[in-house]
């Protein structure tokens, strides 16, 4: 291994951006906006962002997957064309080959790199040997279980002795435990000063594991992609849980992921100052739901009444129900768009139609929920007020999915439309019958707004 | 379960060290000896019309002519790997190429293999002049063509299917063309690739048979094999004969499974997807014997350096691409000349056959043979109702009792790959004697192949529907009509489309042959497109050969895009398990 400079730059993205081709030409969608990021040698940095924050596709862009649309990534000062030799990358689903055995996996990489059949095995070997694999060589990876799984697959990458070892939610596939114990080593592996690669990058949407792994924490923002601000975790490593100072990064971290408005100064003494109603979108259609479940928001809200007199800590409602930011985050926005619930600096609060909601009847809820989302659901009130200008009140459904391709990708329009009907139908506010693709307003509506005289 | 580098303990006991080793060497000389004297037989001469090789009808020749026929079956196989290999891996890695060899193949796919006999015989007699070999080439290649279309749309699916991850880790770790090809890609499409080989080798027995002693312009042609001593038979008029060649042919097909399918679909297991260990992994003795054997392990390690070297030169040659960067502007230009291109070239094809036939035979054939594909197209839909009201039911009840399917799964797959046209002779003299018109009597003709796959698709269906879907019915107490109108038929659904298409497909495949039938001089004949396009190919007539063909391959095609797309769409949406 080379001898360790600090702080030499080993791999840099100078103002990435990136766009994907709309289906049908309908123009590009902005994945990544101007983004600069520098891993230097002897560090580990994580990249920390909430899904459609493009933190996959900007590691994809830095081991050479897949080119910027603009900007370059320089590796070792060199810029970089097609896949970087530089990087080994650890995958979330594995990525192993189901037909070779452990060690063959292992040595995939060194046959690509023509070494010889006897070198190969020694050094796949002591790779397997590192990740605690021994006796496992001739298994295939069926036999194993996805802890020892991802084991193969960091030892494959560990063999080729990357100068910087990429993973993409390595853990997010494993069950908590045995995420937690491979975490550990991993870790325990980096303090150890032995690791086979001088940096690690790391993507993550788990707030814990990035703080608990990571020098450094890259927040990113969603729609497009960008750079929020760092957080530096100046805690001795290996980063203690129990550290008054670590529950205060990841509660400044939750704030700051819960408030996209907020600006990441990376101060973490100083409270973040109280998140301003964000100014109401343009178009009623600009504007995005959390794609959540009623049954997830009021879960949520009864949960929280229960156990906490309807205040909590988000770190800890998080870290009761094993929940993932991608999984909480938008139950929480939900809950706080709704006027459900208040979230500011890391604690949520219920608001009274928030305590009511969550436990009052079935019917009743369906009331209550009705008129927050006519008063803070911009999006719904337009899609109803639509189906009564039409005299049979009905619409297709393509109507609203073209009105919200103009703001969002396609497959985000279809998810958008998809919660919308999902909120719009337990709210009572109007019917979709899928196999039409139409959305209707219910009989009782449609009677009323016929006796109209047009 | 752990792999063992050496043979289990009970493998051991179960064949003691060596009876292992000499079965498959005394395996590997029988089979070799075979092909030898198979193969001689390919060489001799051959001048048509005077001499022209003859069909001893005494039952001892067969199993000559049956190995002869296998040896024909093997090679079109062989031949339509390669092909499915190379035509799958240039249309999935060339996005411009893709856009014409994929309809290329969906065309190709619905054309009458035996519409093209007549084409192929006489080129290949041609290419080589004076020996069998033409004729050998012919046959083999209406084999090839009846199977190879479904393998290449396989292992093209399977290319395009690659998991992403797999593919990303595959170019992270510069894996070069040549290793990305055979440890990623082949890989992930085998168990696909040889599915689909071993169904369309099932379905080649009956175009084996049919190729091997036909009459194009004007000539008979005799090829010796299974299906040209059934030929004999018929104009012989003798039953007994036709008893031995179906017993032969019957025998022959559970050889082949049992020594060549089984032991490598056993042996594909490994390359599943699913990174879990399935629960009921595939078994064949054959393959058992192979991996306790030590010869094929011992010659595996001996050739490992050879192996290593023809790899590492072969990786050399395919050096991974590092191109990432592509101007996308100039990319879009360059694709509209190229959709021009090919637009003129369609556009040019469809003048020039617009033309020929117009010019040769009129728009009243056209006319003629519309009607006629109606006519054959009525028969395909009566086919398909009977046998859906038939076998469904059957199907259904064996497939909700499991051990009466598994005991009768094998033997329905079993009669679907038995070639129809062993059993025309008997169903002909039957419509004879009971003075049965054949235009009724060629759909049972047609029948006879396709409804196989119509149960057993049916079996599949109901095996699919969860348990407890069937529980359920029972208790809110479903039966008879209702149960079958809301728990059956939307369950069963999507099998039995892809029932339906096969069927319907092998239906109008085998019309030319069951539209037409004859017993000694006796022949009986029906309206359809099937019988034009017999009669055509019969004397030569290549404006209406050319004609039937296209004709019923645009019904085909029709009916695909128009009804069985739509049937799939609603399957895989509304209709999905």
């Amino acid at each position: 291994m080379k001898p360790m400079l600090a702080n030499e730059s080993l791999i840099a993205a100078q103002h990435v951006s990136k766009s994907f081709p709309l289906p049908e030409g309908k123009g590009e969608h902005l994945v990544l906006r101007e983004v600069s990021l520098t891993v230097r040698s002897g560090e580990v940095v994580s990249l920390l962002g909430r899904s459609g924050s493009g933190k996959s596709t900007l590691l994809r862009i830095m081991a050479g997957l897949i080119p910027p649309s603009q900007g370059q990534v320089f590796s070792n000062g060199k810029p970089l064309r097609g896949a970087n030799h530089d990087v080994a990358m650890v995958f979330q689903s594995f990525a192993l080959l189901p037909w070779l055995t452990v060690q063959e996996n292992v040595e995939l990489g060194l046959d690509a790199r023509g070494v010889h059949r006897e070198e190969r095995r020694q050094r796949a070997l002591k790779a397997i040997d590192l990740v605690g694999l021994d006796g496992f060589e001739s298994a295939y990876p069926k036999e194993l279980s996805g802890g020892m799984k991802q084991r193969v697959g960091f030892a494959r990458a560990f063999v080729l002795q990357p100068q910087v070892l990429f993973m993409d939610e390595p853990f997010s596939a494993l069950d908590v435990l045995t995420a937690e114990n491979l975490r550990g080593e991993i870790d325990d592996l980096w303090n150890a000063g032995t690791f086979p690669s001088q940096s690690i990058l790391i993507v993550t949407h788990n707030i814990e594991e990035a703080v608990f792994l990571a020098d450094r924490v890259i927040i990113l923002g969603s729609n497009p992609g960008r750079i929020r601000g760092e957080v530096v975790i100046d805690l001795p490593r290996s980063h203690d849980r129990a550290h008054p100072h670590f529950k205060e990064l990841v509660d400044y971290i939750y704030t700051a992921m819960t408030n996209p408005e907020l600006k990441v100064t990376g101060a973490v003494s100083a409270k973040l100052p109280v998140s301003t109603p964000p100014v109401a979108p343009v178009s009623p259609y600009a504007q995005h739901l959390p794609h959540v479940r009623v049954g997830g928001i009021s879960g949520l809200l009864e949960l929280i009444v229960e156990s906490t007199q309807g205040e909590a800590d988000v770190y800890q409602v998080a870290d009761r129900l094993r929940l993932t930011v991608d999984d909480l985050l938008p139950l929480l926005e939900a809950a706080d768009l709704l006027n459900f619930a208040e979230v500011t600096q890391g604690d949520i609060k219920l608001t009274a139609s928030g305590r009511d909601f969550a436990t009052t009847t079935i019917l009743r809820s369906k009331d209550l929920f009705r008129q927050q989302i006519l008063e803070h659901v911009p999006m719904l009130v337009s899609m109803v007020q639509t189906l009564r200008e039409k005299r049979n009140g009905s619409m297709r459904a393509d109507f609203f999915l073209d009105l919200l391709d103009e703001h969002f990708p396609h497959e985000e329009a279809e998810r958008q439309f998809a919660t919308a009907v999902d909120w719009g139908r337990y709210a009572e506010l109007f019917e979709y019958d899928a196999s039409e693709d139409r959305i209707y307003l219910p009989e009782s509506v449609t009677a009323v707004s016929s006796e109209e005289p047009s | 379960m752990l792999k063992r580098t050496f043979p289990s303990p009970e493998a051991l006991r179960r064949l003691p060290f060596g009876l292992a080793d000499v079965s498959v060497i005394l395996g590997t000389l029988v089979l070799l000896a075979l092909v030898a004297r198979l193969g001689a037989g390919t060489l001799i001469s051959f001048h048509p019309p005077d001499i022209v090789p003859s069909i001893d009808l005494n039952p001892h020749h067969l199993p000559y002519y049956a190995g002869r026929s296998t040896l024909r079956m093997f090679i079109a196989l062989f031949c339509s790997t390669v092909f499915t290999l190379v035509y799958g891996y240039i249309a999935a890695h060339s996005r411009r190429a893709a856009r014409v060899m994929i309809p290329l193949l969906d065309i190709l796919q619905s054309v009458p293999v035996l519409g093209f006999l007549s084409i192929t015989v006489t080129g290949f007699i041609a290419l080589f002049p004076g020996s069998l070999l033409g004729l050998e080439a012919a046959s083999v290649f209406a084999i090839f063509t009846s199977q190879v279309w479904n393998m290449t749309f396989s292992f093209y699916q399977s290319l395009r299917t690659v998991p992403n991850e797999l593919s990303e880790a595959a170019t992270l770790y510069q894996l070069s063309g040549w290793q990305r090809f055979t440890k990623l890609e082949v890989p992930s499409a085998t168990i696909g690739l040889l599915w689909n080989a071993m169904m369309s080798f099932g379905g080649g027995w009956f175009f084996v048979a049919a190729s091997e002693a036909i009459s194009v312009l004007n000539q008979k042609y005799t090829l010796p094999g299974i299906g040209s001593y059934l030929a004999a038979a018929i104009v012989a008029e003798k039953p007994a004969a036709l008893g031995w060649a179906a017993l032969t042919i019957a025998i022959v097909i559970i050889l082949v499974d049992q020594l060549f399918w089984r032991p490598l679909i056993a042996w594909s297991d490994k390359f599943r997807m699913e990174q879990s260990a399935s629960a009921e992994a595939p078994e064949s003795w054959v393959y058992d014997l192979l991996k306790a054997a030590r010869i094929p392990r011992l010659m595996g390690n001996a050739l490992t350096p050879i192996s290593e070297t023809t790899n590492r030169f072969l990786s050399a040659l395919t050096r991974p691409r590092s191109t990432l960067t592509m101007d996308t502007s100039r990319q879009t230009k360059d694709d509209r000349v190229y959709t021009l291109l090919l637009l003129l070239v369609i556009g040019a094809l469809a003048v020039w056959t617009l033309h020929f036939i117009l010019t040769t035979v009129g728009l009243a054939e056209v006319a003629k043979t519309f009607g006629l594909g109606l006519l054959t197209f009525l028969r395909v839909t009566v086919l398909l109702i009977v046998a859906t009201v038939i076998w469904t039911p059957v199907g259904v009840a064996i497939g909700f009792n499991p051990k009466l399917a598994r005991l009768l799964q094998p033997v329905v797959l079993f009669l679907a790959s038995f070639p129809a046209n062993f059993i025309f002779p008997f169903a002909t003299l039957f419509f004879i004697q009971t003075h049965i018109s054949l235009n009724w009597g060629s759909i049972v003709l047609m029948a006879l192949g396709a409804q196989w796959y119509i149960l057993f698709n049916s079996i599949a269906g109901a095996q699919n529907i969860p348990t407890d879907l069937r529980e359920m019915a029972a208790d809110v107490g479903l039966k008879g009509w209702k149960r079958w109108q809301k728990l059956i038929i939307p369950g069963i659904f999507s099998s039995w489309v892809t029932g339906g298409i096969t069927a319907s497909g092998g239906a109008w495949n085998a019309s030319i042959i069951s539209e037409i039938v004859s017993w000694g001089q006796s022949t009986l004949t029906a309206t359809g497109l099937g019988s034009y396009i017999a009669q055509a190919t019969e004397v030569g007539d290549w404006p209406r050969i050319t004609l039937g063909i296209a004709m019923m391959s645009l019904f085909v095609v029709g009916l695909n895009r128009l009804f069985w797309r739509q049937l799939y769409h609603l399957a895989e949406t509304k209709y999905h398990l």
